[in-house]
């Protein structure tokens, strides 16, 4: 009997999923098949729409891959994403031991959580714009500011600077995304179990013993997971490089985004190129976060046995702070 | 040797708020500028690129603004409407297809939500030629449903709600809403709704914001000005007619920064606790 209205239960699931299977196999899956066939299409020009497969199938992989410029944006987006990424762990890193550490009582962390992710939620496309005309020669804010104080002679042209645009670019990435990263590590060391914490304490560790040794092997699921969102988005890296310097001087902040944009929608429209160089970008993508995982998994089940309480007792947190504006 | 240490101490702690006031004056500093050149002519700020006193050009700056390509208010009502109906979708679907996995068991259950996981990743950049392709020969190209209803399926916004479901509702409420006869749609509607409120909050913050931002999409397939976004129409600021423009350049990039802002300052609390709990992600 309870059997049987268990079954007769079970087609909702497949009739609630309905909405969410059918966009996305519309919206999400289509088109990436789509993408990857227009790779192998002869597929360009404005408006045009009629494609045939080429004699060559993969003719157009192999010009992208031969492709200077698509060299030079791959190149450029490691680059760029390395110079933000590196010194944005290393300071989240360091603000979360500082803020988490029960004997510096850091008083006013929300404030500072606040304001720190305050860039975030800005609209890259702004701040690319923004930093442009701070950079702005020769009296932009930032020219002005280093005249003034006698730190530069004279007004400096960074947007025609290669190496300087590509450092503002990082730069600005670094600005935008480090609170983020710190609030995350900062939830992550206040899931790990406080008793562990008492008891370094009992022991005599200090601060640095106490962060290289315990809070950093607990928090390398959430450094995992920090990596491979930040190496996605670094080598989608589209608004800022595009409205900071539209990818010059010469190239130098032309990433693989930017490339791919500008095959299909500017010039002679080769949707056929873009299509490939998309798919070449998505596959680096899966075989770099792949290699990440691998290198940074834990073995074994009892990581994961402690993340799920960890991540328990976080929801219930959020759940607390959702409901109790209060505290 | 104790009063040494703990003057020790206390030095350290000095350093420390000096960093972190340092870190903070560099969030806000950009901003600042920006809002304050916002009132200043070109003139004055050729003249010196920053000032802390703002100036009287805010009108004759909005002026100049809006009588070139710059429309902020059409910008703000498309910005309005896409954001709106993407979170709406996003955030019901999402909590609809978590409760498929979570409260009936069925059996591509498992398999469903592994695919959930892997997709999750993809970014929208892969996608966009064939996107792209597919929107122009429906003729869905300069129309803002191409923008709204690719959030039906929200893998990410799905698997945070599932994760919430399993923490705090309890299948028993569901079985008493049976009893008394309530059909399933309608028992989602009205007992699991409620009890997800919360997590719909904090996710519909960030949902409406990543589509507020979001510049890619609606800038390959958005050509008709008429129905531009408001980063679109921001870009249209880094371009020939704006270039000598400064005043109007930075009241343009205020004026859209200013919602932001509002947001920002009333929901910081929600926020923030919101990308605390996006650790959970991983």
């Amino acid at each position: 009997m309870k059997r049987k209205r268990r079954l007769s239960y079970a087609k909702y699931g497949y009739i609630f999923s309905i909405p969410f299977v059918a966009a996305f196999l519309i919206f999400s899956l289509y088109p990436t098949l789509y993408t990857a066939f227009i790779g192998f299409t002869d597929l360009k020009g404005l408006l045009k729409t009629s494609m045939n497969i080429l004699e060559d199938p993969f003719q157009n992989f192999r010009l992208i891959l031969n492709n200077a410029s698509f060299r030079l944006s791959l190149v450029n987006t490691l680059k760029i994403w390395l110079m933000n990424f590196i010194p944005q762990i290393l300071l989240a890193l360091l603000l979360t031991a500082w803020i988490t550490s029960s004997r510096n009582k850091i008083r006013g962390k929300g404030f500072f959580k606040v304001v720190f992710y305050l860039p975030n939620i800005i609209t890259a496309a702004t701040i690319a714009i923004l930093f442009n005309v701070l950079f702005g020669y020769p009296m932009g804010p930032i020219n002005d500011i280093l005249v003034k104080t006698g730190a530069l002679a004279q007004p400096y042209y960074y947007l025609s600077d290669k190496t300087a645009s590509q450092l503002i670019i990082a730069f600005i990435q670094f600005w935008m995304w480090y609170g983020y990263t710190m609030i995350i590590l900062v939830s992550g060391v206040l899931g790990i179990n406080p008793e562990i914490f008492e008891a370094a304490e009992i022991d005599g560790a200090n601060d640095w013993q106490t962060f290289f040794l315990i809070t950093l092997p607990n928090l390398r699921t959430i450094l995992l997971f920090v990596l491979i969102t930040s190496m996605i988005g670094g080598l989608n890296m589209f608004d800022i490089p595009k409205l900071f310097n539209l990818g010059q001087p010469g190239n130098a902040t032309l990433t693989t985004s930017l490339f791919i944009y500008n095959q299909a929608f500017s010039g002679s429209y080769l949707y056929n190129r873009a299509a490939a160089a998309s798919m070449i970008v998505f596959a680096i993508i899966v075989i770099f976060s792949i290699a990440i995982f691998l290198l940074m998994r834990d073995k074994g089940a009892a990581q994961e046995k402690r993340e799920a309480r960890q991540l328990a007792r976080q929801i219930k947190r959020g759940e607390y702070l959702g409901k109790g504006a209060g505290k | 040797m104790m009063r040494s240490s703990s003057a020790g101490r206390a030095a350290y702690r000095l350093f420390i708020y000096a960093f972190l006031i340092f870190l903070a004056v560099l969030s806000l500093f950009p901003f600042v500028i920006m809002f304050i050149n916002a009132t200043r002519s070109t003139f004055e700020i050729q003249q010196s690129g920053i000032s802390l006193i703002p100036s009287s050009y805010l009108a004759s700056n909005y002026a100049i603004l809006t009588g070139k390509t710059f429309d902020p208010l059409k910008g703000f009502y498309n910005s309005v409407i896409i954001s709106t109906g993407a979170t709406v979708l996003a955030v019901y679907f999402s909590t609809l297809t978590a409760y498929a996995l979570f409260a009936y068991s069925w059996k591509l259950r498992q398999a469903f939500f592994t695919v959930i996981l892997a997709v999750m990743m993809i970014p929208a950049q892969v996608t966009s030629i064939g996107f792209y392709q597919f929107m122009y020969r429906i003729g869905m190209t300069n129309n803002h449903l191409a923008l709204i209803l690719p959030a039906i399926a929200s893998p990410a916004t799905v698997f945070f709600m599932r994760q919430y479901m399993m923490a705090s509702l309890q299948l028993e409420l569901v079985d008493s809403a049976r009893i008394d006869g309530s059909g399933e749609l309608s028992t989602f509607n009205r007992i699991v709704l409620p009890v997800m409120k919360p997590a719909m909050a904090t996710q519909a913050i960030f949902i409406f914001v990543a589509s507020w931002n979001n510049l890619f999409l609606p800038l390959i397939l958005l050509t008709d000005n008429d129905k531009y976004t408001l980063p679109i129409m921001v870009s249209l600021l880094r371009g020939d007619i704006y270039r000598t423009e400064y005043g109007a350049v930075y009241l343009g990039l205020a004026l859209t920064v200013l919602p932001l802002f509002v947001i920002y300052f009333l929901l910081s609390k929600y926020i923030i606790a919101g990308v605390a709990l996006g650790a959970v992600k991983g």
